[in-house]
C-alpha cells in the first residue's frame, strides 16, 4: 500500500492557480463568441449561420447572447467573416434580480455543500462537474463539497434542460433543501434548453421550473466556468458582465 | 457464411421469401411475411451467427414497415429483414423468443408507436412512464403533433412499479433517480430478502428528450447538432455515425485526409472515455490515489482534445461530407505525443492496480456476465469483449478505412469486473496504436466534399467507445429528415445490466455500475 502514498507524493501539485490567479493552460476552455462590428452583409451572414440565435444585428454591431451558444463553431469555421472568439472562462452571470433576491448570505461565507441534479443532461456538463473533484481543480480547497443529500445542501446545481420525467424529482430535491439556498443552472441546456428547447418533453431550461440565481453558459461550461459560477453564487467573485443590475454582488464581493 | 449461401439457405427453407442482394452496399434485404418473421430472425441470430443491431419502425403512407437489422463478420455483411402490415393492423409477432436482444426494441416500439408484439413477455411502462402519461399516447406516430400544447398529467403519487419477488420478508430498495454525488438520473428497484440483490430492475428514460421525434422535419445540418449533443461523452462517435448515414444516402466519398483525421479523433475520444471509465472504477472501490491519478489523465486528455479541435468533447468538428475545418499536422503530432505520454502513465497505473490486492478483491468474480448470456442479450463493446464475445464493428464491418489499419481487439473470458477493467486498459493501448498509424498515413488535401442532398435511407454504424452504435436516417424529397432512429451501445448494455447485479451483495452494486461504464444519456436519447 505504501507505493500508492509514494506515488501520490511523486505526482506533485497539479492544482490550478484559479481563482487566485489566471489559468493559462491550453484546452481548458472551448471559448465563447464575442460581439463585434460588422457591415450589414457579413452581419446578416453571422445571424443566419447560428442555429441557436446567439447573434443580433443593430447599427453595424453584432452582439452575442452567449447564454445561447452551443459551440457549433459555425460562426468561425467555413465562414468568410468569422466572429471574434474569446478563450475565457469566467462566464457565470446573475439572473435578473427580479427573479430572486441576490443579497449576500453570511451563512455562505464558510464551506458550501452542493447537491447536483441531472435533469436530462447529455453527460458532458455532468462530466465537467465531476472534474472539479480531480486534482487539477480540487474544489475542496475552496470549501466546496458535493453532497448526495439535499438536506445538507446549500447550493442546488442543475444540469440539463429539465425533461418532463425529471420535473418532479427536481422540484422535490429543491423543496427538501433548507433555506437559505441558491440554484446554479449549468450549461446552455439548463439556461435556454439548448438543442432540446423544441422537444415536446423538455422545458426550456431550469428557470421554467425553479427560481435560478446563477447561470453558467457553455455547452458544456469548462470546470473553471462552473467554479466561477459557484464562487459567484456565494459572493466570492463578481459576475461576468458588469451590467448595472448585478453590481450589488460585486460590492458584496468587495466587502469580503 | 457469405451472402450467396445465405440466399440459398433462405430460398430452400422459405420459398416464398424474397431476398434481394445489393452488392454495392454489402446489404441483403429479406422481405418476409409476419408468420415467418420470428423463425427467420431466430435462425439468423442463433444459428448463422448474426448479431442483432436494431429494430427500425417506419410509418408509411398506408403501411407499417418493420426493419430488423442484423450484421455478421465481413463478407456476411448486413441482413435487413423487412415485414410489413397495413396501418390499421397493429400486431406483429414478437421475435424475443429467439432473439432476446430485441426485447427492449419491441418494448420501445410498443410504447412510442402503439404497436403490439404478440408473445412478448413484458410490455408496458418503459419509455413513457405510466405514472406521468396517459394510455394511448403514441408520440412517434405522424399524427402526433409535437408542437401542440400538451396537457401534463398530474403525476400519480400512488403509482407503484411492478414487484416480482414475493417471498416472505422480501422488500424493494428504491435507488434514484437522484442518488449519490454526481450521477446521471436513473432509478433502480433492487429486490432483496436481506444481503443479496435477488432482482434488479433499472427504470430508465427519466432523461428521455425524444430526439428521434425532434429530428423529424429538420435539415441534416441541424440534426447533426443533436446527434453530437444527445450523449456528449461519446459525441464524436454518434456524430460520425449520423454523418456516415447521410453521406451514404448522398453517395459521397469523403476525402482521404478527412477519413484519416476522423479515425484519429475517434480514437482520441475512445482513449479519453476509457480513462474516464477507469477513473470511475477506481472511485467505486474507494482507492483515493488511483482515482486522483486517473482523474489527472482524463483531464489531460480532455485538454488535448480541446487544444486539437477547440472543444473538449469534440463538438463542431464534423461536417456532412468531411470536417468543418482542417487540423494542422503539427497540432496532430502534438496531440499524438501527449496521448502517448498519457498512455505511458495509464500503463504505470495499470501495473500498480494489478498488484493492489484490496482493489482486486473488490473486482474479481464480481458482476459476472457469462458468455451465453452476453450472446443472448446482444451485449456490445468492452463489456461483451470481457465475456468472450468479440465482435468489433471496426473489424466486422469496417468503415473509414479501418480495414487498412493494424490493431487487435482484446478479449477476456471471465466476464467479471476485473476482466472489464483489463479490456479498458488493453483498448487504450490499441487506440494509441491506431492514432500512430493514422498520423503516419496523413496526406495533404481537402477535408470536405460538397454534398447534394437527396431522398433515400441508409444506416450508419460506428464502434463507439462503449460499443456499436447504429443511426438510421431517411431523407424525404426536400432533403429533410423523415425518420431518424438511433440505437446506442448503452441501450443494449443496460438491458443486460441486471445479469451482473443479481445474486451479488449490495455493497458491490456501485462497482458493477462503474465496471459496466453505462451512459444514461446515451440510452434515454
Amino acid at each position: 500500500m505504501s507505493q500508492w502514498v509514494i506515488n501520490g507524493l511523486r505526482t506533485g501539485i497539479k492544482t490550478t492557480a484559479y481563482p487566485r490567479d489566471v489559468e493559462g493552460a491550453a484546452g481548458v476552455t472551448p471559448g465563447l463568441p464575442c460581439s463585434g462590428k460588422f457591415d450589414a452583409a457579413s452581419g446578416k451572414e453571422l445571424v443566419d449561420c447560428c442555429p441557436t440565435q446567439v447573434f443580433t444585428q443593430l447599427n453595424g454591431t453584432v452582439s452575442a447572447d452567449t447564454r445561447r451558444c452551443i459551440h457549433c463553431y459555425r460562426c468561425v469555421r467555413g465562414i468568410e467573416h468569422p466572429v471574434g472568439w474569446e478563450q475565457t472562462y469566467e462566464w457565470a452571470t446573475v439572473r435578473a434580480p427580479s427573479n430572486s433576491p441576490n443579497d449576500f448570505i453570511p451563512a455562505f461565507k464558510q464551506s458550501i455543500h452542493i447537491c447536483v441534479v441531472d435533469a436530462g443532461d447529455c453527460g458532458a456538463c455532468l462530466n465537467e462537474v465531476k472534474q472539479l473533484n480531480n486534482p487539477y481543480y480540487n474544489m475542496h480547497r475552496l470549501g466546496f463539497f458535493i453532497t448526495p443529500s439535499p438536506r445538507h445542501a446549500d447550493v442546488l446545481l442543475v444540469v440539463g434542460p429539465v425533461t418532463d420525467h425529471m420535473r418532479v424529482a427536481l422540484k422535490k430535491t429543491y423543496d427538501a433543501m433548507p433555506t437559505p439556498k441558491r440554484v446554479v443552472a449549468v450549461g446552455a441546456c439548463a439556461l435556454t434548453g439548448g438543442v432540446f428547447a423544441e422537444s415536446f418533453v423538455c422545458a426550456k431550461g431550469v428557470a421554467d421550473v425553479l427560481p435560478v440565481d446563477v447561470e453558467v453558459p457553455g455547452n458544456p461550461p469548462p470546470p473553471l466556468a462552473i467554479l466561477h459560477g459557484l464562487l459567484l453564487a456565494v459572493g466570492r467573485k463578481p459576475p461576468a458582465s458588469l451590467a448595472p443590475a448585478s453590481s450589488e454582488i460585486k460590492t458584496n464581493a468587495m466587502k469580503l | 457464411m457469405n451472402r450467396t449461401e445465405l440466399k440459398e439457405q433462405i430460398k430452400q427453407r422459405w420459398p416464398d421469401v424474397r431476398c434481394d442482394v445489393d452488392t454495392a452496399s454489402s446489404m441483403c434485404e429479406v422481405k418476409c411475411s409476419r408468420a415467418v418473421l420470428p423463425e427467420l430472425c431466430g435462425r439468423l441470430f442463433l444459428e448463422w451467427n448474426f448479431s442483432f443491431a436494431s429494430l427500425i419502425v417506419e410509418e408509411g403512407a398506408s403501411e407499417w414497415q418493420l426493419r430488423y437489422c442484423f450484421y455478421g463478420e465481413q463478407e456476411a455483411g448486413w441482413v435487413h429483414v423487412l415485414a410489413t402490415a397495413q396501418l390499421a393492423e397493429k400486431t406483429f409477432p414478437s421475435i424475443v423468443k429467439f432473439v432476446h436482444a430485441a426485447d427492449w426494441h419491441e418494448r420501445e416500439a410498443e410504447d412510442l408507436f402503439g404497436l403490439h408484439f404478440e408473445g412478448h413477455p413484458r410490455l408496458g411502462d418503459f419509455i413513457l412512464h405510466d405514472d406521468a402519461w396517459q394510455e394511448s399516447v403514441e408520440p412517434m406516430r405522424h399524427h402526433f403533433d409535437p408542437h401542440a400544447a400538451m396537457l401534463h398529467r398530474k403525476p400519480d403519487a400512488d403509482w407503484r412499479p411492478h414487484r416480482v419477488v414475493q417471498e416472505a420478508g422480501a422488500f424493494v430498495m428504491p435507488v434514484g433517480p437522484k442518488f449519490s454525488g454526481v450521477t446521471e438520473s436513473v432509478h433502480f428497484l433492487l429486490e432483496t430478502v436481506g444481503e443479496d440483490v435477488i432482482r434488479s430492475t433499472p427504470r430508465l428514460f427519466y432523461k428521455w428528450r425524444a430526439i428521434e421525434k425532434l429530428a423529424e422535419g429538420k435539415t441534416p445540418d441541424e440534426v447533426l447538432l443533436i446527434a453530437e449533443r444527445f450523449a456528449a461523452t461519446t459525441a464524436f462517435a454518434h456524430g460520425l455515425a449520423f454523418c456516415q448515414a447521410v453521406e451514404k444516402i448522398c453517395d459521397v466519398k469523403i476525402p482521404t485526409r478527412a477519413q484519416i483525421l476522423r479515425i484519429f479523433v475517434a480514437e482520441l475520444e475512445r482513449l479519453r472515455q476509457h480513462a474516464g471509465a477507469i477513473q470511475e472504477i477506481c472511485e467505486s472501490t474507494a482507492l483515493v490515489v488511483a482515482t486522483s491519478q486517473a482523474g489527472i489523465f482524463e483531464e489531460d486528455l480532455l485538454r488535448i482534445s480541446g487544444e486539437l479541435t477547440g472543444h473538449r468533447y469534440l463538438f463542431g468538428l464534423l461536417a456532412l461530407g468531411g470536417l468543418r475545418c482542417d487540423l494542422p499536422n503539427d497540432a496532430c503530432r502534438h496531440a499524438l505525443k501527449k496521448s502517448q505520454d498519457a498512455l505511458k502513465q495509464l500503463n504505470e497505473l495499470e501495473k500498480r492496480l494489478r498488484v493492489s490486492s484490496s482493489f482486486l478483491d473488490r473486482l474479481e468474480e464480481v458482476g459476472i456476465v457469462t458468455h451465453p448470456n452476453a450472446m443472448a442479450y446482444g451485449l456490445l463493446g468492452p463489456i461483451a469483449r470481457a465475456s468472450g464475445l468479440v465482435r468489433d464493428l471496426r473489424k466486422a464491418q469496417p468503415y473509414l478505412g479501418y480495414e487498412d489499419i493494424e490493431f487487435d481487439v482484446p478479449s477476456e473470458q471471465e466476464g467479471d469486473g476485473y476482466a472489464r477493467l483489463r479490456i479498458l486498459f488493453a483498448e487504450t493501448k490499441q487506440s494509441v496504436r491506431i492514432m500512430e498509424q493514422a498520423f503516419a498515413a496523413l496526406q495533404n488535401g481537402s477535408v470536405r466534399e460538397p454534398l447534394q442532398l437527396r431522398a433515400g435511407a441508409a444506416l450508419g454504424w460506428v464502434e463507439a467507445p462503449r460499443g456499436g452504435t447504429f443511426h438510421w436516417v431517411r431523407l424525404d424529397q426536400s432533403g429533410r429528415i423523415a425518420r431518424y432512429r438511433v440505437v446506442t451501445p448503452s441501450f443494449a448494455n443496460w438491458h443486460g445490466f441486471h445479469l451482473a447485479v443479481e445474486k451479488f451483495a449490495f455493497q458491490d452494486f456501485p462497482i458493477m455500475l462503474s465496471t459496466f461504464d453505462l451512459s444514461v444519456a446515451e440510452n434515454d436519447r
